[in-house]
C-alpha cells in the first residue's frame, strides 16, 4: 500500500466560502447587522443571525422567499463557548427547490422565541431542543419534555452530561431498580 | 394540541389508546379526548423507545456508529444506513463508485418495497382485512432473503460501508433480483385485486383523516402522506442522490389527501421501484465497490445536512465535525417524528375506530420516532 497517498492535514476551522445571491441579499437588507455571517461549506449555504431576529427572518424567509418548509430545528453544545449553544434551522424552499441553514446563538438561560406560530411542525421540535438541551422557547403552546418522562431531571445531550449518566431518583422511584447500569 | 388543558366538558371522556395497543403499531401512547364518537384532541405520548441514538453518536467513531442507524427505522435498515453513508461521505468530500451506487440503489429500492409491503398487511390487518398480510409477507420474504444472501441479515442489514460496499455482489444477485421483479408486479395487481376493488375497504378509507398539501408543508410532514395530497415532491428527483437521475420514474400523486390515496400512492410506489430496479439491475457498472477513502475516517472541521428519500418521507442527517474519529454531533431528521405531529389535525372530529386508520396510514415506526 505504498502507493495510497498520505491524507492532507485538513484545517482545524471549517473551510467555508462566501454565500451570494437574492436570499442572503434578502437577509441582509431586512436584518442589516443582525445577519452575522452569510457562507456555505461544501456548497450548503447557511447564514448566523442575532438571536432575536431569527423568527422574523424564518417569517420573512416563508412570506418572500418561499422557503415552506421547516425541515429540523436542534442545537449544537459548545460547552467553551459563550453563549454556550448554536442553534440550527433548517430551511427548505419547494419553489426554488433550494435548502439552507439559519444559525444562532444562544447563552444558558436564554429563551429564543418559539417558531410555532411560523411553522406548526416547529411544535416538536423545539420539545426535543428543550428535552435534550434544557433551551427554553417563549411562547411555545406546549412546553413539556417529548422523549424523556416529564419528571426527569438534566438534560442528555449536553456535552457535560455522561453517556451511563440518568437520573437515578427517578429510576429508582419509577423502576423499582438500584440504577440503570 | 393543547394537551395541558386537563378540563373536560360535561359529555366529554378520555380515552388511553396505547402503549400497549396493537394498531399503535409498537409503543406510542395516545391520550384522546373524545366527545362521543368523536376525537376532540389527541396527545401523543411518545419516548417509550427512546434510545439516545444522537448521544451515543457522539461517544462512537463514524465507523463505530454506523450500525446503530439500522435500528432506528428498523424496516428500512437499508435507507437508513444510505443516507448515514451519504452524509458522512459528503463530509469527507468523497463519492461512492458507480458500481456501489448503482447496489446502493437497488437495495434501498427493494426496502422501499419491503417497507410499504408490511405497511400495507398490518395496515389492513387494522382495517379488519386479514388476509392480505399473508400475501405481503410472502412478497416481502423474498426480499429478505436477497438480502440475507448480499449480506447476512434480514432486518438490521448494515448493507453499506461509508464509502461503497462491504461486500462485493454474490453469484446469482441480479438473476434473482430479476425474477422477483418479475414476478412482484402481478402481486401489486392482486393486492389491488383484494383491497382497490373491495367496496368496504374503500367506503372505510375515503374521506377519512384529510390533510392538505398547505397543511403538510406547515407541519413539514414529507413522503407518501405529501405526495397523496397532491405535492410530487421526492428527493430522489428535485435533489438526486446515489445516481437516480439516470433512472426513468415518475413520482405517484393523488389529490384528495385522504387515507384511500395514501393507499394507493404507496401501492404506486412499489411499482415505481421496480422500474428503478429493472433499469439499475440490467446495467450495474463493472469496476471497484470502495471508493479511495482513507482508513480512518476521520472528517476534517465542518458540518453538513444530507437528506435522502426514506420509504416514510424525507430522512437527513445533520453531522458537526470537529476534525476528530467520533462526530461531535449527529442528528437525525427522523419522518415518522415529524409526520406524526400531523396526527392531531388529521384525526380531529374522526371517530375513534377511524384513529387506527388514520395512525397506520402515517407509517410511522417507532423506534424512529423515539430514536
Amino acid at each position: 500500500m505504498a502507493e495510497e497517498p498520505k491524507p492532507v492535514k485538513a484545517p482545524a476551522v471549517m473551510a467555508t466560502a462566501p454565500w451570494e445571491g437574492p436570499v442572503p441579499d434578502l437577509l441582509r437588507e431586512h436584518f442589516g447587522a443582525a445577519v452575522l455571517e452569510t457562507s456555505s461549506y461544501l456548497e450548503q449555504p447557511f447564514a448566523v443571525l442575532t438571536l432575536p431576529a431569527m423568527v422574523p427572518a424564518l417569517e420573512m424567509l416563508q412570506a418572500e422567499a418561499g422557503f415552506d418548509y421547516l425541515v429540523d430545528i436542534t442545537a449544537v453544545d459548545y460547552p467553551k463557548r459563550t453563549p454556550r449553544f448554536e442553534l440550527v434551522y433548517i430551511l427548505y424552499s419547494h419553489g426554488r427547490n433550494e435548502r439552507i441553514r439559519l444559525k444562532a446563538a444562544v447563552g444558558l438561560g436564554e429563551k429564543p422565541l418559539s417558531a410555532v406560530p411560523v411553522f406548526l411542525g416547529a411544535n416538536w421540535l423545539e420539545r426535543e431542543v428543550y428535552d435534550m438541551f434544557g433551551i427554553e422557547f417563549s411562547g411555545h403552546p406546549d412546553p413539556r419534555r417529548i422523549l424523556m418522562p416529564e419528571e426527569w431531571t438534566g438534560f442528555p445531550l449536553r456535552k457535560d452530561y455522561g453517556i451511563v449518566e440518568m437520573d437515578n431518583r427517578w429510576v429508582q422511584a419509577n423502576l423499582g431498580i438500584e440504577s440503570g447500569q | 394540541m393543547t394537551a395541558l388543558d386537563n378540563t373536560l366538558d360535561n359529555n366529554e371522556m378520555v380515552l388511553n389508546m396505547g402503549p400497549q395497543h396493537p394498531s399503535t403499531h409498537g409503543v406510542l401512547r395516545i391520550v384522546l379526548k373524545l366527545d362521543g364518537e368523536r376525537v376532540k384532541s389527541t396527545d401523543c405520548i411518545i419516548g417509550y423507545l427512546h434510545r439516545g441514538v444522537e448521544k451515543i453518536a457522539e461517544n462512537r467513531t463514524y465507523v463505530q456508529f454506523a450500525p446503530y442507524v439500522d435500528r432506528m427505522d428498523y424496516l428500512a435498515a437499508v435507507s437508513n444506513g444510505l443516507g448515514y453513508c451519504l452524509a458522512v461521505e459528503k463530509l469527507m468530500n468523497a463519492v461512492a463508485t458507480p458500481r456501489a451506487q448503482a447496489v446502493r440503489v437497488i437495495l434501498t429500492e427493494l426496502n422501499r418495497i419491503a417497507s410499504h409491503l408490511l405497511w400495507l398487511g398490518t395496515h389492513a390487518l387494522d382495517l379488519g382485512a386479514i388476509t392480505p398480510l399473508f400475501y405481503t409477507l410472502r412478497e416481502r420474504e423474498a426480499v429478505l432473503k436477497i438480502f440475507e444472501n448480499y449480506c447476512g441479515a434480514r432486518l438490521t442489514t448494515h448493507a453499506f460501508r461509508i464509502g461503497g460496499l462491504q461486500y462485493e455482489l454474490y453469484e446469482g444477485f441480479e438473476k434473482e433480483v430479476e425474477a422477483f421483479c418479475g414476478q412482484f408486479l402481478p402481486k401489486v395487481d392482486e393486492y389491488e385485486e383484494l383491497l382497490s376493488g373491495n367496496r368496504i375497504w374503500r367506503e372505510r378509507l375515503r374521506g377519512v383523516g384529510i390533510i392538505d398539501a398547505e397543511t403538510c408543508k406547515r407541519y413539514g410532514v414529507t413522503g407518501p402522506v405529501l405526495r397523496a395530497a397532491g405535492l410530487a415532491w421526492d428527493l430522489r428527483k428535485s435533489q438526486p442522490y446515489s445516481g437516480y437521475e439516470q433512472y426513468e420514474f415518475d413520482v405517484p400523486t393523488r389529490s384528495s389527501g385522504d387515507t384511500l390515496d395514501r393507499y394507493f400512492v404507496r401501492l404506486d410506489e412499489m411499482r415505481q421501484s421496480v422500474r428503478i430496479i429493472q433499469q439499475a439491475v440490467a446495467n450495474i457498472p463493472a469496476g471497484p465497490i470502495m471508493a479511495k477513502i482513507a482508513k480512518v475516517v476521520k472528517p476534517p472541521v465542518g458540518e453538513a445536512y444530507v437528506s435522502i428519500e426514506a420509504p416514510k418521507g424525507e430522512l437527513g442527517y445533520y453531522i458537526v465535525s470537529d476534525g476528530t474519529t467520533h462526530p461531535y454531533r449527529l442528528r437525525v431528521r427522523p419522518p415518522s417524528f415529524v409526520n406524526l405531529q400531523a396526527l392531531g389535525h388529521m384525526s380531529k372530529g374522526a371517530l375513534v375506530a377511524d384513529v387506527v386508520a388514520i395512525i397506520g396510514t402515517i407509517d410511522i415506526v417507532l423506534g424512529e420516532v423515539d430514536r
